[in-house]
């Protein structure tokens, strides 16, 4: 059994939904970007997400922008993405690359997924690889034993979601809404009836990600998902922070608020068999 | 994807529809001025080798450029679909122009999204939008141009696609994008090789245009692509010169990669970041080109060569005082191309080059470029 599966079979022993946190590589550093996503590891993360710092970021909203536009201006390479994801893993947390599609085409897809596999990292998340395009990916995660995980969307059809949870790993990821990454007031309402579409066509976990940002947010989310993620509310908190330590002292309040949300007692007696 | 997919479908049959073919062909003869002339351009010829230069002018649609052509049949796309709200990227301003116009025609709300560096370059065709109608939103993510616009766009339409459509203003982006313009565009070729069959007796031996997505450049080439005794020849944006890194021609010193969903030549790093691109013309000022240039480049179909700012600005020049034309700097390109082909194919030849559009809104930049006017810019 991959990591992840096994982070969610763990979670679901417990009755609970598990915590997929998201922070950037090279934000606000490469090691603050490590200590930051180690600390949301500690104080409960169950599944720690790497962003790869792209150019033209073209599905995030202005918090992810942002930080991972620091992150370029501030020297990140490829190579610091994937040390970033070796001192993370190696903490004990499962970690996973999430990424736009052509910076692993240009470094090339089976030399990607051995160093990927080599730093520890148990996969990757890639939202503009469409499944048609994804043969060589798959051959090397299969090689390699990293789960390819892929985003379906509220406005994706029942032929699209059999397509895509026939090819994905670990777990799948599932849009909450139609828009960009970033933190608001009320997840989506189609949320919960995409997870259901996905769970007729799959046994694979189902994460919700997009929108998710407060402890009472995470307890909704968990009365119907496998997986809560967050991403653009931690990358606030770094932004926000007067200084580096206080900008991880905040990763970790919000990760532990968090983790009382997915494990909220009234959410897991009501909704999970 | 469900967007895409929906927009393929509807697509195809409105190909397949005699009456939208004749809606957008009646818009395109009684609204744009199809077809636009062939000019002869004997006195420009006479600075390119000697041979025969003829104009696609393409500069005399409405709107001033090639540009409406898409635009009329996307808008009356967007209309069958029963989608309400159009959005679009530019660049040089020419395809916000055409869209906030089409969208004027149609009674349908348009929002362009315009990297702030260009509102700058092109405030004239910023007041145009908006005296039609239109929303021009200046982006200020990236290196605010041409790209960070399209990344906008795409992060507005994911929000909005139930009541919105994305017109994509050049031969680039994810399926069906590059066929639809291109499809669009082609009446470009198929008139100008009628024209010049019936002028000049015969074929071209080089047609001649400007890429940077590259929508002018395929609607010129395409009808040409059996006739293997034509030359298809595109002009890329050489900014400095390719040595010094400082340019925008993606087939001339790039590589294959993906962007903006499309595996096409781009410009990038190591990394596959996409690196910053210089021109001195904001409508050629993209890191990537449609990926049917990609091919017609790899097949050997077509050739591509950079044109550095000044030769484009020389090759304007040459045109506005032979023949009383001002053509837009992004035609430049393909102009200066002609002025290199032409001597190397000789007295004999025959050249076709598309003039995809007008000047009008690069008098600004033109004239602090030759001096013609001192002071601070726009």
């Amino acid at each position: 059994m991959s990591a992840i599966a096994g982070a969610f079979q763990n979670a679901a022993a417990q009755h609970r939904a598990a915590l997929v946190g998201y922070l950037p590589a090279g934000f606000p550093s490469v090691p603050g970007a490590i200590e930051a996503a180690t600390a949301m590891a500690e104080a409960g993360a169950d599944i720690v997400e790497i962003g790869l710092p792209y150019s033209d970021p073209l599905m995030d909203g202005p918090v992810i922008q942002e930080a991972t536009r620091r992150a370029l201006a501030g020297g990140t390479r490829v190579a610091d993405v994937l040390h970033t994801v070796q001192a993370v893993a190696s903490a004990g947390v499962p970690t996973l690359i999430m990424t736009y599609w052509n910076p692993v085409d240009h470094y090339g897809v089976a030399a990607f997924a051995r160093d990927l596999a080599n730093a520890g990292g148990s996969g990757l998340i890639t939202p503009d690889l469409t499944p048609e395009e994804a043969g060589p990916w798959l051959g090397a995660a299969a090689d390699r034993g990293l789960d390819p995980v892929f985003l379906v969307a509220p406005s994706s059809s029942g032929e699209r979601i059999k397509l895509i949870t026939s090819v994905c790993g670990g777990f799948v990821y599932a849009a909450s809404l139609m828009g960009t990454t970033g933190a608001r007031d009320a997840v989506g309402g189609q949320a919960a009836g995409l997870v259901q579409r996905v769970r007729g066509c799959t046994s694979l976990p189902v994460a919700v990600g997009l929108g998710v940002r407060d402890r009472a947010q995470a307890a909704q989310v968990a009365g119907f998902a496998d997986g809560v993620i967050v991403g653009s509310a931690f990358v606030s908190r770094l932004l926000d922070a007067e200084d580096p330590s206080a900008g991880i002292a905040a990763v970790r309040e919000l990760a532990s608020q968090l983790a009382a949300g997915v494990r909220d007692p009234a959410v897991a007696s009501r909704s999970r068999t | 994807m469900s967007a895409l997919e929906e927009l393929t479908t509807a697509y195809l049959s409105a190909k397949a529809d005699p009456k939208f073919q004749a809606d957008l062909a009646a818009l395109l003869r009684d609204y744009a001025g199809r077809p636009t002339l062939l000019t002869e351009v004997p006195r420009f010829a006479a600075e390119a080798g000697g041979g025969r230069v003829f104009l696609k002018r393409e500069d005399l649609a409405h709107t001033g450029s090639h540009k409406i052509n898409n635009v009329l049949g996307q808008a009356l796309l967007t209309r069958r679909m029963g989608k309400t709200r159009v959005i679009a990227e530019t660049g040089a301003g020419q395809h916000g122009v055409a869209t906030a116009t089409a969208c004027a025609l149609l009674g349908l709300d348009a929002v362009v999204y315009m990297g702030e560096e260009d509102t700058r370059r092109q405030a004239l065709n910023v007041a145009r939008m908006r005296m039609l109608g239109a929303e021009v939103i200046a982006v200020t993510t990236g290196s605010r141009t041409l790209k960070d616009a399209i990344n906008e766009a795409f992060r507005d339409w994911v929000t909005t696609v139930e009541t919105t459509h994305y017109c994509i203003g050049s031969v680039m982006g994810p399926h069906p994008f590059p066929v639809m313009v291109r499809d669009f565009q082609r009446v470009i070729g198929v008139e100008a090789r009628e024209q010049v069959l019936a002028s000049a007796g015969r074929l071209p031996d080089a047609v001649i245009a400007c890429v940077g997505g590259g929508s002018n450049a395929i609607g010129a080439f395409h009808a040409f692509i059996p006739d293997d005794s034509v030359r298809l020849i595109g002009c890329e944006a050489g900014g400095d010169g390719l040595a010094t890194g400082r340019h925008a021609a993606t087939l001339a010193g790039g590589s294959a990669g993906v962007i903006h969903g499309m595996r096409t030549y781009l410009l990038q790093d190591g990394d596959g970041q996409t690196l910053e691109t210089h021109s001195i013309s904001a409508g050629l000022d993209y890191p990537g080109v449609g990926p049917e240039h990609s091919w017609l480049h790899d097949t050997g179909r077509a050739s591509y060569r950079a044109v550095t700012d000044t030769e484009a600005m020389d090759a304007f020049a040459v045109l506005c005082r032979t023949e009383g034309i001002i053509p837009a700097i992004e035609s430049a390109h393909a102009l200066a191309g002609a002025l290199q082909v032409g001597p190397e194919l000789g007295a004999d030849a025959v050249l076709l080059v598309n003039l995809s559009g007008r000047g009008d809104k690069d008098v600004d930049i033109a004239a602090r470029y030759f001096g013609h006017v001192t002071g601070p810019a726009r």
